[in-house]
């Protein structure tokens, strides 16, 4: 079958010694970064992407891809053992997994979240390489116009999707898109570049990024007290019970079906999927009153949904060329600075570096799972760092990172500002992430709406008359209605909390 | 003129974080749709530069409004917690001093300023404590910089 023999040739590419270097590399920052307070994945992600100029593409993608399922698998860490969720995805963890801390069982729940997540990850891996292909295929038809229109439907999905409010997740990436307009554009004239140089190019994802995911973090932790309690935990503490295995078999792998399911749909699939796991368990399990209490079911399943989410993610950034949220965002930004550009051609020109990163995820799983148990001990000591001494290495580190991207200080003041935006935009309720996916998809959503309507004349009707561009309008449409009429639905019983 | 009772309901008015927020953001779009005049907005049959920050400036200006419209209910700000903004602008000044000394001062320099003063002045470490880190990251952090291929600024003084 052909998957299985490119599979192989993927393989003989991710399993080079220095390539396995890489990725044993990247899942140990990721699972440090995953660990820490303070730094989530889109900002590591961001920060090391100048680490890899050096490197050539397939090894640069290795590295950072290691980064990110690192981190999902490190987050897990600190939310068992000290109820505070490294990065987003693990939100849900703390509940049952800190309960089964305080209750002297912390060494089965971070097992469990462990062999949960390697099953999950790999089983999602094995579905990416049948699925990224068939949809790349699928996108070898797409014109500009549908492009266009699945931008459209990707954004509102995200608004969607998102847990806050769709009308805010909208004007975030409308602000993105806007952002992403500074620069000379395609016929060359300077858009908003006020005779900046450094503007011409328009503005870095990375400076954006790292403001407002990184020191927009930094800047709304940085003056609190001093951390709660660690638990402890040892390797001879780690094996689950009989019972505990048995309890968890069922939700890993409804976590991991749900997990790759709602990881391919754009939007913060990773995080969505540890919570509907978490809902699915507790409805499914005869005595719901043991979630929050310490029940490993409450880990097993959002822990493995969250690792097959962040993989599945991949599926249409690689074949499509549109992230599905921010951190695929800065991926696809990585590859493209690297001369790799994701989309339909990306496995037909650049095979080596498509099956290279998917074979590298096999790898990079497995080096988790092995690094993350026996080395649970010397993780979980990280986090007695005081926070005041680490917040000021995370800020010289946010300066360093992007200052080396380009060799720009105009760059550290776009970071400040971002940092700032992403303080005040976190105090005010709105989710960044939206921003980031609008300004580094800006380019091509610009280049298909322009092309269409030069190709049709100037007539808006181009995008009806193709059946799949207008079949993916009207699902925006349907998705508008519904958010509408959920806003009409909450104004009507409108009680104290915010409408918008 | 506006009196202080105008003033008053202004800010009455404005003062929760989506009606703020909403605000700020209408301007943004004005202010958008304004400085795209510089450049040819073109036909629908061929769009110019102007033609896509003009509609999303439109939807920004759209959006923002009905967040405007919809932001009473959002909580005040001044029910808004703002305790850290001591250390938001020590932070902030960091990076701005960052930018500035970078490739005046060298980076290794700038960092083992900028990491002094966050550690030393704002968190009061111990000199020591402070002096090992400031120092440390800067020349481990500028060595494997290099060895990845990436060059940082030097200062004045070669270093």
């Amino acid at each position: 079958m052909q998957p299985f023999s490119d599979l192989a040739f993927g393989l003989s590419v991710a399993l080079q010694p220095e390539n396995v270097v890489y990725s044993i590399l990247g899942c140990i920052i990721g699972t440090i970064v995953g660990v820490l307070p303070g730094i989530g994945p889109i900002a590591a992600v961001s920060l090391l992407l100048p680490g890899t100029f050096g490197l050539d593409a397939t090894k640069g993608v290795i590295l950072l891809g290691g980064v990110y399922y690192g981190a999902m698998y490190g987050g897990s860490t600190t939310s068992i053992l000290m109820r505070i969720p490294g990065e987003a995805a693990s939100v849900v963890t703390c509940l049952d997994g800190y309960a089964m801390a305080q209750k002297g069982r912390a060494g089965p729940a971070l097992m469990i979240a462990a062999v949960g997540s390697f099953v999950a990850g790999t089983i999602a891996v094995v579905g990416l390489m049948f699925l990224t292909p068939a949809l790349a295929r699928l996108a070898l038809r797409f014109g500009p116009p549908e492009y266009a229109a699945l931008l459209i439907l990707g954004f509102v999905v995200i608004g969607y999707m998102s847990g806050g409010s769709m009308l805010k997740s909208l004007l975030m990436a409308a602000l993105g898109l806007t952002l992403g307009t500074i620069g000379i554009d395609m016929s060359g004239h300077q858009r908003f570049t006020y005779g900046i140089a450094e503007l011409g190019d328009g503005i870095g994802v990375v400076p954006v990024a790292v403001g407002l995911f990184g020191l927009s973090e930094i800047l709304a932790t940085a003056g609190r007290k001093a951390p709660p309690k660690v638990f402890a935990a040892r390797l001879r503490d780690l094996p689950p019970s009989k019972e505990e295995w048995r309890a968890s078999v069922g939700p890993i792998a409804r976590g991991t079906v749900l997990g790759f399911l709602i990881g391919a749909v754009p939007g913060p699939g990773h995080i969505i999927s540890s919570f509907v796991s978490y809902a699915l368990e507790r409805r499914l399990s005869s005595h719901p009153e043991r979630f929050g209490q310490g029940a490993i079911e409450g880990v097993a399943g959002p822990e493995s949904a969250n690792n097959a989410a962040a993989e599945s993610a991949f599926a249409p950034m690689l074949a499509l060329g549109i992230p599905s949220n921010a951190i695929m965002a800065i991926m696809m930004a990585a590859m493209m600075i690297h001369g790799v550009a994701p989309g339909p051609m990306l496995v037909r020109e650049h095979p080596e570096v498509f099956w290279g990163f998917i074979a590298s995820m096999y790898v990079g799983n497995l080096v988790l799972l092995i690094l993350n148990l026996p080395l649970v001990g010397l993780f979980a000591n990280l986090l007695r760092i005081p926070y005041r001494v680490l917040y000021p290495l995370v800020v010289a580190f946010c300066v360093l990172g992007v200052y080396a991207v380009n060799g720009s200080p105009f760059e550290v003041w776009i970071m400040l500002v971002m940092g700032l935006a992403g303080y005040a935009l976190r105090k005010l309720g709105y989710e960044p992430a939206p921003l980031v996916i609008g300004l580094v998809l800006a380019p091509i959503f610009e280049m298909s709406l322009r092309q269409s309507l030069i190709l049709s004349g100037g007539s808006y009707t181009i995008f009806l008359q193709r059946p799949l561009a207008a079949s993916l309008l009207g699902l925006v449409g349907a998705l508008l209605i519904l958010a509408l009429a959920s806003l009409i639905r909450r104004l009507r019983t409108a009680g104290p909390g915010p409408v918008a | 003129m506006v009196g202080a009772k105008g003033w008053s309901v202004v800010r009455v008015f404005f003062g929760t974080a989506d009606r703020a927020s909403g605000l700020i953001l209408v301007l943004f779009g004005i202010a958008v749709l304004w400085e795209s005049r510089a450049f040819p907005l073109g036909t629908l049959g061929r769009p110019g530069p102007a033609f896509l920050p003009v509609v999303l400036a439109g939807v920004l200006v759209g959006l923002a409004l009905l967040v405007l419209v919809f932001g009473r209910r959002s909580p005040r700000l001044r029910s808004l917690e703002w305790s850290e903004a001591g250390h938001v602008a020590a932070i902030l000044s960091g990076c701005g001093f960052a930018a500035l000394a970078l490739e005046r001062l060298g980076y290794r320099l700038t960092m083992i300023v900028v990491l002094a003063f966050l550690l030393g002045v704002v968190e009061r470490s111990r000199p020591a404590v402070m002096v090992s880190i400031a120092v440390g990251f800067a020349l481990v952090s500028y060595w494997v910089f290099r060895r990845l291929g990436v060059l940082l600024p030097e200062g004045p003084f070669g270093f």
